[in-house]
């Protein structure tokens, strides 16, 4: 085991060197560059632009200078488009924010998606059941940009419970609607992996045993079924924690929580070079590490799997 | 002799009324307890530093911020900001300002080197301000040579003569140069607070202005607030504490937060503005903005054969329904339009081109005869694209044009959508056939929108290349009356047609029924948060 995790802990270097190369030349390979706007600029006021940020420099000597300086001093360099600020700043004040909301969305996606889809399998084939299903493909259907001016339309407009967007540390109602929003969906595809996963297990042969010794159902579904339903749940949950905590561009967006989901896809869109990098480094090293952890989790859970 | 703008400035101050009293607007109205102003932004600002800003939203909080050398009152007219006035040489090339006593939000006084440090800050090729083309655009002496690198920032044409006088040597004679000073760009920065703090200087707390609030807070994404400058000259007239910008990407979002009562502006979603206005009547507005919606057709070598062709130009000019446009698809007020200039533009006189005064079907036919006489029709169909960016309204107005040209003239037409900095691109590099744009105007004169088509332009992506056209936009900037130019200019754009005008816009907003003095008839959009007041009721 810790020789995997040690190999796997080394292939993240070229990993993500590949990851950074790739990146910088597709963002250099799109039309149009960060200074590019409907009022062309002189060429000399471009070429003073240019060169305060590099972007005189040959693609492969850019490329080398970057990787140095976030190597060898983690900065990620100025941010194109936010001109005050640096990637490192953008992603030190975004960051936080997207990991606390993305957090507790998926904690509660995998709480009630869990307790549904198990639910589900138990009374298969009952109200219960259909409920169940019902709801988790009523919520995956609903996409969240759907959801997001629903939900501000009735608990900011109608009810008046809660504001419409924003974000503050210390007051939870702020997160509420952002946290609904985001794990909805989650919540249903982690209902229905665990239903299908959990009705294969319940027939199982070890099940059936279990149930011939006369043990509770409760103490068959928990100590017996549950751990290896949760299989298939697991792995998807690596790419969806990741996915979580990275930002979605729509709860940013409806909410205005100041996360970094927008600043990707902002950072896309005005070629702010810079910025696109940063996030894009963010999100590999934290898909590299939640992938390693599904590995590691997947040997606890299953004793069939060594490395 | 010199002609002295200051007396009346003069005679308006020495008339003020004294300070009013406390909870009552100028107009004697009752105030609300919360001078709290808070409007919807559409994006983050991305730089609260006046040489590095270059969007409109970034210059609404710089105008709160920091001062300029001239402001504009509700209606656009110029008036005094920090300077009580200028004074201009009867060659017209040198303006000499008087700069009033007044303070810095840290407490040094306000000076001419500060306006000498920025202007020069603007230009300086190690700040690389995107902007600095503004200075040229002004004609400040040697403005060009010192952004190339050719001269130093010390041949740059400002001076202080003291600490009180500023003065600017320009290139030609600018009618309308005060009136550009007005522009956030040429704001004045504090070189003690940038020197001391580097380029953290923009950040809440290091960041010093002369406007009439300071930055206290900024969160990107979310929200940027500014609170009254207790040491700004005039914060006796100011009423409204505390500015609040909200960050909100989508408009029908923010449409929600406003009815919700969380916002006192915010814009009104393409297609709305009808339904709000009877719902709201005094709420919803719809008043003149200073830009001018455009399709142009590519007269270049790279363009397609078609379009060198006039009657082409024209026929597909006249073949679109305007009316439709702006009355069934934007339905925001807008103006059906036939020239360039927004028709709304300061001291611009609209002389309609014939086509404009013609009935649609008027319109139709004399486009249809065009195109036949050019040689398209059933046997040999037009086939060409219109590119646009990714925007739902471009989208239905390209549907709508299509249809049209399509009905009217049986011109075939592909649409072509890419996303904004690739149609940037494609225009600039002449990669289009027929392309959407828009023009917004730098300051209020109608030469910020007829220099786009002098050959010299770098904006001018039709390939529209007139030397008579040129001559008139070269002497209009030395005429007493510019305007015989500026309405023969139009007229030869009627007549070549390099693009076809669509539509001028209009700001359609939500105004909170409590807020007062908003400048609805500021073509500019020129806010000042100073001059607004919530009032009580």
């Amino acid at each position: 085991m810790f020789n995997f995790v040690l190999k796997r802990l080394a292939i993240v270097i070229p990993t993500m060197l590949v990851l950074i190369v790739i990146s910088f030349i597709l963002m250099h390979s799109a039309p149009g560059g960060p200074f590019t706007s409907e009022r062309e600029l002189p060429p000399e006021i471009l070429a003073n632009v240019e060169a305060k940020y590099g972007l005189d420099q040959p693609l492969i000597s850019q490329i080398v200078v970057y990787v140095k300086n976030v190597v060898f001093h983690f900065d990620f360099g100025p941010s194109f488009t936010y001109k005050d600020r640096s990637v490192n700043e953008i992603i030190a004040q975004g960051f936080p924010i997207t990991l606390i909301y993305g957090s507790i969305s998926f904690l509660v996606a995998v709480l009630v998606g869990v307790s549904l889809g198990v639910a589900a399998a138990i009374r298969h084939n009952s109200w219960l059941d259909y409920l169940a299903v019902g709801i988790s493909i009523g919520a995956q259907v609903l996409p969240n940009f759907v959801m997001a001016p629903i939900l501000v339309l009735v608990f900011t407009l109608w009810l008046g419970w809660l504001p419409g967007g924003g974000w503050e540390y210390n007051n939870p109602s702020y997160i509420i609607m952002p946290v609904i929003a985001l794990s909805t969906s989650f919540m249903a595809s982690i209902a229905r992996i665990t239903r299908s996963s959990m009705l294969e297990v319940l027939n199982a042969n070890h099940i059936r045993t279990a149930r011939a010794k006369g043990l509770p159902t409760r103490h068959i579904i928990l100590h017996h079924a549950l751990k290896p339903a949760l299989l298939p749940v697991i792995s998807y949950l690596g790419p969806a924690f990741v996915s979580m905590i990275t930002g979605s561009v729509v709860i940013d967006m409806y909410f205005s929580t100041g996360g970094i989901g927008l600043f990707f896809v902002n950072a896309a869109l005005n070629r702010d070079y810079s910025v696109m990098m940063g996030i894009t480094i963010l999100i590999g090293l934290l898909t590299i590490f939640f992938n390693l952890l599904v590995d590691i989790i997947y040997a606890w859970i299953d004793p069939k799997i060594r490395y | 002799m010199k002609f002295n703008q200051l007396l009346p400035f003069a005679l308006s101050a020495s008339l003020a009324m004294p300070v009013i009293a406390a909870g009552t607007s100028p107009d004697g109205e009752p105030l609300a307890e919360d001078q709290t102003f808070t409007y919807r932004l559409l994006d983050d600002i991305k730089s609260f530093d006046p040489q590095i800003n270059t969007d409109v939203e970034g210059s609404r909080i710089m105008r709160d911020l920091f001062e300029g050398l001239m402001n504009e009152d509700a209606t656009g007219e110029l008036i005094p900001g920090a300077a009580t006035g200028y004074t201009v040489s009867d060659d017209k090339l040198t303006y000499t300002f008087s700069l009033r006593d007044a303070k810095w939000s840290n407490g040094d006084p306000v000076t001419a080197n500060d306006f000498v440090f920025a202007w020069r800050r603007l230009v300086d090729p190690a700040l690389a301000s995107e902007y600095a083309w503004y200075m040229e655009l002004m004609g400040v002496k040697n403005a060009s040579a010192v952004v190339k690198g050719d001269a130093p920032l010390e041949d740059l044409g400002v001076r202080a003569i003291d600490d009180k006088t500023f003065e600017v040597t320009i290139d030609n004679a600018l009618p309308y140069f005060a009136s550009m000073t007005v522009h956030a760009s040429v704001f004045p920065v504090n070189a003690a607070v940038i020197e001391k703090h580097g380029k953290d200087w923009t950040k809440p707390g290091n960041l010093v202005g002369n406007g009439a609030y300071v930055l206290t807070e900024y969160r990107s994404g979310e929200k940027v607030v500014r609170e009254r400058n207790p040491l700004y000259w005039n914060n006796d007239k100011t009423i409204i504490d505390e500015a609040v910008a909200l960050v909100i990407n989508d408009e029908n979002q923010a449409l929600t937060r406003y009815l919700a009562g969380e916002l006192d502006k915010t814009a009104i979603p393409a297609g709305q503005y009808p339904r709000l206005k009877e719902e709201y009547p005094d709420q919803a507005y719809s008043f003149p903005q200073s830009c001018s919606y455009i399709y142009w057709f590519n007269m270049t070598d790279k363009g397609p054969e078609a379009l060198k062709d006039v009657r082409v130009r024209k026929a597909l000019s006249y073949a679109i329904n305007r009316e439709v446009i702006t009355d069934r698809i934007l339905q925001g007020g807008q103006y059906q339009s036939y020239n360039f200039t927004h028709q709304k533009t300061a001291g611009f006189e609209l002389n309609e081109p014939d086509y404009a005064t013609w009935s649609q079907s008027e319109r139709d036919a004399k486009a249809v005869e065009l195109l036949k006489e050019a040689g398209y029709g059933p046997e040999n169909p037009l086939k060409l694209t219109l590119n646009y960016n990714t925007d739902e309204a471009h989208k239905k107005i390209a549907i709508g044009v299509s249809q049209f040209w399509k009905k009217t003239l049986g011109v075939e037409i592909e649409l072509a959508n890419t996303e904004w900095k690739i149609h940037t691109t494609n225009l600039q590099n002449g990669d289009y056939e027929i392309g959407r744009y828009a023009w917004c105007g730098d300051y209020n004169e109608a030469s910020t929108y007829l220099d786009l088509l002098t050959s010299y332009s770098g904006h001018n992506v039709a390939g529209f290349n007139n030397a008579e056209y040129d001559k008139l936009m070269a002497d209009s900037k030395t005429m007493e009356d510019p305007n015989p130019n500026y309405t023969a200019a139009e007229t030869m754009l009627a007549e070549n047609m390099p693009f076809a005008p669509v539509y001028q816009y209009t700001k359609v907003v939500m105004l909170s029924p409590q807020l007062r003095n908003y400048p609805v008839d500021n073509l500019m959009q020129n806010v000042y948060t100073r001059d607004l007041y919530i009032s009580a009721k």
